[in-house]
This record gives structure tokens, sequence and C-alpha cells, in this order.
């Protein structure tokens, strides 16, 4: 134990540090003792301060985006959770032909968010594989394509099993059972696709993709 | 094209960084004045934040401290079903929680739970998030000790003082840079608030929880502490942690913000910035070679399921596509991070086998926050111990003789590591309870239990999430391996620290082997591979090697 020890009480710390005086606790318990001290202190600081202010300027300045983007039927924004039906960065299932439809989702039952998460299946997986063919065989007879035609993420599930986005490709695949089953021409369809495309960010970060709640609450409109 | 801009734009924000930061860094652990507001969080904490440690002492101070660590966070970990804010998330099992506490005060952040029905509000942040803060505090003053070593010359081993170095580490360094890092996580529409989860109709009729929690404050210093522990199961692929591809570079840039400067304090409080050109050198070329073999494996997609599905898309987000994905697996093992934002067990073959190396090279491609830097000065002391056999003279570094003492504490050092690792392995495929967790058939299970290992004793804390490790065989024997993989290295560094502070500075002479060159710089490089390659060739030739070859 060095005579220049860490924990010494605060009225030995204002005097010169104390020399050749031997610890009177076993040396670990003293510095856990300091330890735990210095913990709460930060933990005051790092685990209450820190977390509230940022909570507190997120939600004066941004607050729909702290509360979770959340969107209407109607598509507009709301902060109140009574009034929406769903986070416009989550994705969420649509049963039923007439919408457009999100990636596979292994989150529960399906973009379950209690359970996120993805199907942790090793690349050479044979169920996985198996799994993937039928996938496309189900796609392909949902929208009365080729097998050949359907694109890589109509058959896998997403990391987060949130996913609230589907390629380009897979948007396009739809169009003509979308148009069908609401009813609609489908270069209206075809259009609507088209423009909810988002781009890359910046141009070059991640890739084009289109949030299918965001086709979905537009269908609705059109429909109307 | 789009994938190589990325790359760019990242390398871009942290080169611009560098210098400030590295110098900012090097004032934070050398001022010897205090700040008020760490005044007066010293005399609430009782400790003197201005006497000089011998290295013993400062180990003693930061075990004690990690010791309170564990116990506080098992406690909160058990009880917060009792505790405000626990938005329904019952206590823990005995075993979960010592997993859980061993995890986040060991920087490694490896979670056998799910955060948004496991973990209540105050567990994470006042618990886990704290303890982001804090263990990345504790890499830092180690780093710094070790540094300190070099830098003085016959100093009776002292190395600092480990509480102040804890606390502005916290205080100084981390807190703004996360506290901005937050605000512009929110604007990318990481969510913010002190919700429950609460059910909604959603467009079609079903139902859906919407969640809530104080997640972008966790966010920001998971990522720039090297923690990785995710707010959500799914981690940084949840839309919440990461909504857009433009926050997936930030949280990758934050990660490797701080690993990346600190060679530059190095060389300035060492006197001699070449010194940390050629440590940092080292650590880009391993994390660029690692973002290159992980950009072309994802892309390209060999294997089965990539084959049947037209690309390596099972376990990865639309958004951020196989670029993103790789850029961010590459950089979140090459740190100690762990965090994901896609699945690394459904990684292909190559891809994973890459992520697996990163950990395996101890974690110094840049490492974790403070760990990636005294791992790597480890490695350029065996570095310059080989070079000095070669040519039949003592060694040095920076002037200090690697004499028998050094060179065998630099040896254990290199061995912890791969001890941990391969008896945990071993100890995992032999007995049926380590068994029992392994999903895939053949040599993708070897890689889950491998890679389980490799993530606990190298404190990164990702995983292949195949494997079921929620069990207490798993929980108790990963802990042990994060506990000695982290704080046994610690206690043999500060114990090099010491030894080089008592030793005196020499100058160099016409024989020393220069320190600073692309030569040492391949030197250092080479060793760093080698080391890995003579202890793990076996075993990764069972895993992804046969896998990538099948």
């Amino acid at each position: 134990m060095s005579t220049l020890t860490s924990s010494v009480p605060v009225a030995a710390a204002a005097a010169p540090v104390a020399s050749g005086r031997p610890a009177t606790l076993v040396p670990f318990v003293r510095q856990t003792l300091a330890g735990l001290r210095v913990l709460l202190v930060l933990a005051v600081l790092l685990g209450v301060v820190y977390p509230l202010a940022v909570t507190g300027v997120a939600q004066v300045a941004l607050g729909w985006r702290a509360d979770g983007s959340l969107v209407a039927a109607d598509g507009s924004h709301v902060r109140s959770r009574s009034d929406a039906v769903g986070s416009a960065l989550v994705g969420q299932s649509f049963d039923g032909p007439r919408w457009f439809q999100p990636r596979p989702s292994v989150a529960g039952d399906g973009y379950d968010t209690l359970a996120s998460g993805g199907s942790n299946l090793g690349p050479n997986n044979p169920d996985l594989v198996a799994t993937i063919e039928q996938r496309r065989a189900a796609v392909a007879e949902r929208e009365g394509v080729d097998p050949a035609s359907v694109p890589p993420d109509a058959v896998t599930a997403s990391a987060s099993g949130l996913d609230p986005d589907i390629s380009p490709a897979y948007a396009r695949l739809q169009v003509a059972r979308v148009a069908r089953e609401n009813g609609l021409p489908v270069a209206d369809v075809a259009a609507l696709v088209e423009r909810s495309i988002v781009g890359r960010d910046l141009g070059f970060l991640g890739e084009p993709r289109v949030s299918v709640l965001r086709l979905n609450l537009a269908l609705r409109t059109m429909g109307s | 094209m789009a994938a190589l801009l990325q790359v760019g734009l990242v390398v871009a924000v942290l080169a611009a960084a560098h210098r400030p930061l590295g110098a900012y860094l090097a004032r934070v652990f050398t001022s010897r004045r205090h700040l008020a507001v760490e005044r007066a969080g010293y005399r609430v904490m009782r400790v003197d934040p201005d006497a000089e440690q011998r290295w013993s002492t400062y180990l003693l101070s930061l075990l004690g401290f990690s010791l309170a660590s564990v116990l506080v966070l098992f406690g909160l970990a058990r009880l917060q079903d009792r505790l405000p804010l626990a938005v329904g998330a019952p206590p823990m099992d005995p075993a979960g929680a010592w997993n859980t506490a061993v995890s986040f005060v060991t920087n490694t952040n490896w979670q056998w739970y799910s955060g948004e029905t496991a973990a209540g509000h105050l567990l994470q942040m006042s618990g886990l998030a704290v303890q982001n803060f804090v263990s990345a505090a504790v890499g830092l003053a180690v780093a710094v000790a070790l540094i300190r070593g070099f830098a003085r010359s016959g100093t009776d081993a002292r190395v600092g003082n480990f509480w102040a170095d804890l606390v502005r580490g916290s205080v100084r360094v981390l807190l703004p840079l996360a506290f901005v890092a937050a605000l512009a996580l929110v604007a990318g529409g990481v969510i913010q608030n002190l919700h429950a989860p609460t059910e909604v109709t959603t467009l079609a009729g079903g139902t859906q929880h919407v969640l809530g929690g104080p997640v972008a404050s966790q966010e920001a210093i998971k990522q720039l502490g090297t923690n990785g522990g995710g707010f959500f199961n799914a981690n940084s692929a949840h839309p919440y942690e990461n909504p857009t591809p433009w926050t997936s570079a930030l949280q990758v840039v934050l990660m490797l913000l701080v690993p990346f400067s600190l060679p530059r304090a190095f060389g300035l409080m060492v006197g001699d910035r070449r010194q940390g050109w050629a440590v940092l050198a080292t650590m880009g070329v391993l994390w660029a070679g690692s973002v290159a073999l992980l950009t072309w494996a994802e892309t390209a997609g060999p294997g089965l399921a990539p084959a049947a599905a037209g690309a390596a898309l099972e376990g990865k987000e639309t958004r951020f596509g196989a670029a993103a994905s790789a850029l961010f697996a590459a950089s979140t093992t090459g740190t100690s991070t762990g965090a994901v934002n896609a699945m690394h067990d459904s990684l292909t073959a190559p891809g994973g086998g890459v992520t697996l190396v990163n950990m395996l090279l101890g974690e110094v491609a840049p490492g974790g926050v403070g760990s990636g830097l005294y791992g790597l000065l480890v490695l350029a002391i065996v570095a310059v111990f080989l070079a000095g056999l070669m040519v039949g003279r003592t060694p040095e570094y920076l002037g200090k003789k690697i004499g028998r003492q050094e060179i065998t504490l630099v040896a254990l050092v290199v061995l912890t590591m791969p001890a941990v690792v391969l008896v945990g392995t071993a100890l995992a495929v032999a007995l049926p309870a380590g068994q029992a967790g392994i999903q895939e058939a053949g040599p993708h299970g070897l890689s889950e239990v491998l890679y389980a290992f490799a993530s606990a004793g190298n404190n990164n804390g990702s995983a292949f999430g195949g494997l079921t490790s929620g069990t207490p065989f798993y929980d108790v024997l990963l802990g042990v391996a994060m506990l000695v993989g982290r704080f046994v290295p610690i206690a043999l560094v500060l114990a090099l620290a010491g030894r080089l502070a008592s030793q005196r500075t020499v100058p160099a002479g016409s024989g020393t082997l220069p320190t600073h060159g692309p030569l040492f710089v391949g030197l250092l490089v080479s060793v760093t591979l080698v080391v890995v390659a003579l202890t793990f060739v076996p075993v990764l030739s069972l895993g992804p090697v046969v896998e990538s070859l099948s």
C-alpha cells in the first residue's frame, strides 16, 4: 500500500497527504468503499442529469421525433399515442391483398415490437434455404409473376424484424396486384411508388428504399 | 462507388477530428487543474485527486471501483421491478444479473436478454448507461497510465491518479461528446422519452406496441464508449436506435472516434508525434483491410442462402444494405463495441470470419476506448523484442529497455485472451450444457461458440445470435471469460506501466530500431497478424474456413 492512498478523507486531503500511516482497513475494502462513493456521484451526473437533460432538450426541440415519429391514419404527424396508427420508422404487418406487403419478419409472429430481432440463421443453413424457396414461391404466386423476378429483400427476414422499408424493386413488383385489389389505375399506383422512393442519404449512404407504411397511407387517400 | 464514398466520409470525419481531439485528450490527462464541478465531486466522493499513485494502488482503486460497480448493477438488475420506471420489467435471475453486471462493467455489453421486455428505463439509464461511460473511462485511464509509464523517467512506479483519470475521462471527454451526439441522433429519429410500451391499432387494423425509453442518450455513449449494448434486442438494426443510413454512419464515426484519436494523444504525451502516427497507421491498415474484406464478402454474397435469395440480405435492413452493414460490422468488431446493425450470425461465411478475426486480433483495429491503444502498445513491445532478437541487441521502445520482466508481463498479456477464448470454447463444445445452446450443425455451430468466447474474452459483446446463451451455463462461464479477459490484462499492463515509469529513459543510440517509419508499421501489422495466426488457425480452420470452402 503506497503512502499516497487515493481515498483519504476530506480532512486529510486538505492537509498535506499523510505519510507512512498504515492503512487501518484492508486496503481493498477501503478502495471499494471509495469506488462506491465515486460511482454514486458519477451515477447522479451520468445516469440521471445527463439522460434527463437530453430528454428535456429533445422533447422541446425535436418532440415528434423524440416521441417516436408517430403518424395518424390520415398520414399526419402526431405525438399522442392514442391518435397514432404506428411509427413512420417502424415496420408493421398488413393483412390482406389490398396492401403493399413488407419484408418477412421473425419478430414474434411478425413485426412484434416487443420481440425485435432476426432469424440468426447461418449462411448455409438448409432450413433457411428451404424457407427462402417457400417465400419465393409464395410471393410469385401472390403477385402472379415469375419466381425468378422476386427480389432478395422479399424473401429474406431483416435484422430487426421491424424493417419499415422494401426495395424499389419489391414495391414495383406489387403495383399490379395492389392496383387491381383497390380498383385503382395501374399507372396511378406505379406513380405513387416512384414518388415514394427515398434515395440514398446524401446520395451515397445506405440504399434506396420505399416505406411500406407511407405507400399504404397514400393508398387510403387515393381510394377515398 | 457508393460503398467507397461511404467509407470515405467516415475516414474524412475521423481525420478531421484526429488532431484536435487527440490534443484535447492529451491536455485533459496532463492538466493539473480541476474543474469546479470536479472539485465539488471529489469533496463528496472523499478522494484526493492529486495524490500520485503507484501502479499497485492505481490498480487497487480500479478494481475497487469495478467491484462496487458490479455489486450496484447486480442489485439494480435484481430489484428493478421495485424501483421507479420499471415499465413492467421483472427482476433478472441471479445468473442473468451476474452476467449483465459483469458484462457492462467490463465494457463488453454481451446481452443474454432482450431490452424491450427485460430491462426497465431506470436500469437502462442509471445502471447500464452509467457503466457505458465509466467502463470506457476505465479503459482510457489504463491507456493513459501506460503512456505515463513511457513518458516518465525514474519516478518510483507512479503512474497518475485513478480517480482523477476516471472522472476526467467521463466528465471532460465522454459526457460533452455524448450530449451532442445524442441530440444529433434524436434529429435522425432515435427516440428519447420515458414512456412505457403502448398498444396502438395499426393501419390495417392489427395491434402493435409503440416503444418508449431514453434511447438516444444511451445510444450515443454506447457507440462513443465502444460499449455496444443495445437498448432493444435488435441493437443498432432497430429503427428506433438507428433509423437512417446517416445515423448509421454517425454511429460508426462515434465508435471509432476516441480509439483513432488516442494515438495522437499518445504521440503528444511521449513527446514524439511520429510514434503516434505509427500506431495510428497500424490501426488504420488493419481496420481498412477488414472493411474491404467484409464489403467484398457481403456484396458478393457467397453461400447457399444468399444464392437462393439472390443477395446476402437475411439479417440485414433494407436501408443499410450490404455495404453499410459491412462497414458497421468491421468497425464494431475492430473496436470492442459489439453493436450490430445487421445480424452477424447470418453474415456470409467469410464475412463472419472477418468479424471473428477482428476480435481475435485482441481488439486493436483500432480497439476499444483505451484498451485498443494499450493492446497495440503491448504488441509494439513484442515487435521491438522480436526485432531485437533478430539483430542481437537489447530491445528498447521509446527509450525504455525491454528486459526480462517487461517482456514477461507483455507475454502474459498476449497469452491471457487466447487462453480464455480457447479454454471457454473447448469447455462449451465438450459439455452437454454448452452443446445444448448450439443452433447450427457442423462448422457454423463451432463458429457460434467460438464467436461467443472471442466476444466475451475480448470484451466485444456482439454475438452469433443463434447460440442460446441465456442459460446459467453460458451466463456464468461467459461472465468469467469477460472478467478475466478484461482485468488480467489491465493488471499486467499497469504493472508494466509501473516498471516503465521507474526506469530511466535512455537516449536512442545508433542501434535503436526506429519505431515510427513504414518499416516498423509493417513489422507491427505482421506481428499482430502472426500472433493471431499462430494461436487460432486450428480452431478457425474448423469453423469459418471450412464453412467458406464448403
